[in-house]
């Protein structure tokens, strides 16, 4: 089992026929993902590798009933349009790999995907992955890379970072171990499914037996795991680095949603809060998968 | 954030129908006394400068007349408040202050909000930070339904502002509400929110930021580089910016540390992915190194893209060395950044013989990269170390190889501190 992405979620693929809409849709596919569909406005009618193009969301969902999920490979001025079409289309799953997204239309989609009780990944997300299972967004690359560094296992994987997300799950693969489900947040200044909505996902499921998370400073995400762990929303065993204690404020780390605002979000606060918590904090990246195979006694 | 300075803001506050002090910004002392003339009354002369507590490092002064208005302008015009260069000052009458307000909206990101709240607090002046939480009313905004009029009310009702006062005070916050929203800040704030003894409000300050991701929305306001920085970008950032401005293939980003180099153990860092690139500038700083830069190309950029911001910080003037930071297995395709790299080197690396340069570069179409960078390298007069992901958590290892070889480039060139 794996949490969000499952083996028979349906996925459509926005933008399907552009530079990275299509090649990440044959990988997706290729990985064993269940890709029914994609859309390109004007290019109705055409296939990419074999999956079909419609004009619409609408088009789509007609021709192959309920779709559970879709990416978005679209520009981030786009964004927008292309989850009020998804959310219109019926769609309750959206992982969105696009960043420099305009803040108020991230905004919008929030509010509008909240009204229709839809779960949005990003923006700035580069995927989700259930190693075996399925893949949406970039993560893995390509099908032999996939293979190579996410194996099945027993560590759910949270990352701030899009890199880290790969980087993470291969030192757990190196140190005997593997994954359920990884998950890329994103990297816009407001993001949908954060830390805090994920590990009561991973706590539910069976097959998770631990989570990791590679947090970052900004941002409240760091103090929400440790509030879901306060709450008991999450129980099992949870190992967190967290990036950037030698940051100014004001300054941005390449991403927006790294950066150090009112005094809030610096690395300090987010360890304080999760030692508090009881959560595991190791002070180098490689310590994260030694500590779970520690803990989990592998 | 793309910063905007107090005067611009207050224009964009003006057009909101938000009153401000009669006022202009100059540029020399000539301009300030001129616009003190025609002001007519006592003046506020106020440096315009990206910082909080302005007022009490001395960046806010005042004159009683069009002479005393110059002479204070030239003191203030070229001196450094808080580290940065004042280039211009506001002069605006002086302001006759009964009470102050604060009215502000930042972005909440929390899981419970996703939204702007606006925040209204009685105790103004002062940072917002300092204020007790029941001295401020605030609103979380449902972006769908708007920022009305009556909740500008309500979030004053709340706090008991008079009768008196409360249509116009509704009116300025509203006013606020209007131009985040038409101008996509990411904060906006007026404080003081004054009321003047004769019972006007008038926004006395204001400190507004735009997202970075809309600046292309809003040309009229002619911001240079939409990137967030504490300080106006310098002319490598605005070169740098180039890069990334309206090619939207993945994500180059670079920010100047210093200005300008002055002493050794400067390296020139282009990192891969956020998270992993922060690790190696801890690992740099530990073997007595500093970054001249940092940087990061990640989100499967171009090679053409790739190869300008190499280009950029190899040629930063007094860098010893140049270090790829990929410390990621990353998801892209890594050949990508290896063509980008192997150009800018080919470019740059006779032009100075010697030079040392540490590769990391990790992930999906490793071994590839690696061939392309050796072969693509091997008759270049430079220094080149390259790795894999067997050392992608080596930070210690491959920032003590970084200090060798530029120990050694040192040599070469009969430097012999060490």
């Amino acid at each position: 089992m794996a949490i969000l992405l499952e083996k028979n979620t349906t996925v459509l693929v926005q933008g399907i026929t552009g530079r990275e809409g299509s090649a990440r849709a044959v990988f997706m596919r290729d990985y064993g993902t269940k890709v029914v569909a994609g859309v390109t406005p004007g290019r109705g009618g055409e296939d990419v590798s074999g999956i079909p193009v419609y004009n619409t969301v609408e088009e789509a969902v007609r021709a192959h009933g309920r779709i559970d999920a879709s990416v978005t490979f679209v520009p981030g001025p786009g964004l927008k349009d292309a989850v009020f079409e998804a959310i219109d289309g019926g769609i309750k799953f959206i992982s969105m790999p696009v960043e420099r997204v305009p803040l108020y239309d991230i905004l919008e989609m929030m509010a509008y995907a909240k009204v229709h009780g839809v779960k949005l990944l990003g923006p700035g997300s580069i995927g989700i992955m259930s190693p075996g299972i399925a893949v949406m967004g970039w993560l893995g690359g390509t099908p032999e890379f996939a293979k190579r560094v996410f194996v099945p296992g027993p560590v759910g994987v949270i990352s701030r970072s899009g890199g880290q997300s790969g980087t993470v799950p291969w030192a757990i693969k190196e140190a005997g171990m593997g994954v359920s489900t990884v998950i890329h947040i994103g990297t816009e200044p407001v993001l949908g499914m954060s830390c805090g909505d994920i590990l009561p996902l991973f706590e539910k499921d069976p097959d998770t037996k631990a989570v990791a998370m590679f947090g970052e400073i900004g941002g409240p995400y760091e103090e929400e795991a440790a509030e879901a762990v306060r709450k008991k929303e999450f129980t099992k065993p949870l190992v967190v680095y967290v990036a950037g204690a030698w940051a100014p404020e004001g300054m941005r780390f390449s991403h927006a949603s790294s950066i150090i605002e009112r005094g809030r979000g610096s690395a300090k606060d987010k360890i304080k809060s999760l030692k508090e918590a009881g959560v595991h904090v190791v002070d180098r990246p490689d310590e994260i998968a030694p500590t779970l195979k520690r803990l989990l006694k592998i | 954030m793309a910063r905007l300075y107090e005067y611009q803001g207050k224009q964009l506050l003006k057009a909101a129908k938000v009153p401000i002090p009669q006022g202009e910004v100059a540029t020399t002392p000539e301009e300030a006394g001129k616009i003190a003339e025609k002001i007519g009354k006592p003046v506020a002369i106020k440096a315009q400068i990206w910082a909080g507590g302005r007022g009490k490092a001395g960046g806010i002064k005042f004159a009683q007349n069009p002479e005393e208005a110059k002479k204070v302008a030239s003191d203030l015009l070229g001196s450094e408040i808080k580290k940065l260069k004042v280039e211009k000052v506001l002069v605006e009458e002086k302001l006759e202050i009964d009470k102050e307000y604060y009215a502000g909206i930042i972005i909440d990101a929390s899981r419970e909000v996703r939204a702007p709240v606006v925040m209204f607090s009685t105790e103004g002046g002062m940072d917002i930070e300092s204020v007790p939480s029941e001295k401020i009313a605030q609103m979380p905004v449902d972006v769908l339904r708007g920022f009305r009029l009556y909740d500008a009310l309500n979030l004053g009702v709340r706090l008991k502002v008079p009768t008196k006062f409360l249509p116009a005070i509704a009116q300025a916050v509203m006013g606020l509400y209007q131009t985040f929203r038409s101008y996509h800040c990411r904060t906006a704030e007026i404080n003081p929110l004054v009321q003047t003894k004769d019972g006007k409000i008038l926004a006395g300050d204001c400190r507004m930021a735009i997202d970075d991701s809309s600046v292309f929305r809003h040309p009229e306001l002619g911001i240079e580089v939409a990137r967030e920085s504490p300080t106006p970008p310098t002319e490598l950032d605005k070169i740098a910016w180039q890069i990334e401005e309206g090619d939207l293939r993945g994500t180059c980003y670079i920010a100047q540390m210093v200005p300008e180099i002055k002493e050794l153990n400067y390296v020139g860092y282009h990192g891969i992915g956020g998270g992993g690139a922060i690790l190696g500038v801890d690992a740099l700083n530990r073997q007595g190194l500093k970054i001249a830069n940092y940087a990061d190309t990640s989100g499967n950029p171009t090679a053409a893209k790739v190869y300008r911001a190499a280009k950029v910080i190899i040629n930063q003037p007094g860098i010893e060395g140049y270090m790829l930071g990929g410390f990621i297995v990353a998801n892209q395709e890594q050949w990508h950044h290896a063509h980008g790299v192997v150009k800018a080197l080919r470019e740059e690396i006779p032009k100075r013989p010697g030079f040392p340069c540490v590769i990391l570069l990790c992930g999906n179409k490793e071994k590839e990269s690696m061939e392309i960078l050796k072969e693509g390298t091997k008759d270049l007069p430079g220094r080149f170390e390259f790795y894999g992901s067997d050392k992608v958590y080596e930070t210690e290892f491959l920032a003590k190889r970084m200090k060798a070889l530029i120990l050694e480039y040192r040599r070469d060139r009969g430097i012999k501190e060490e």
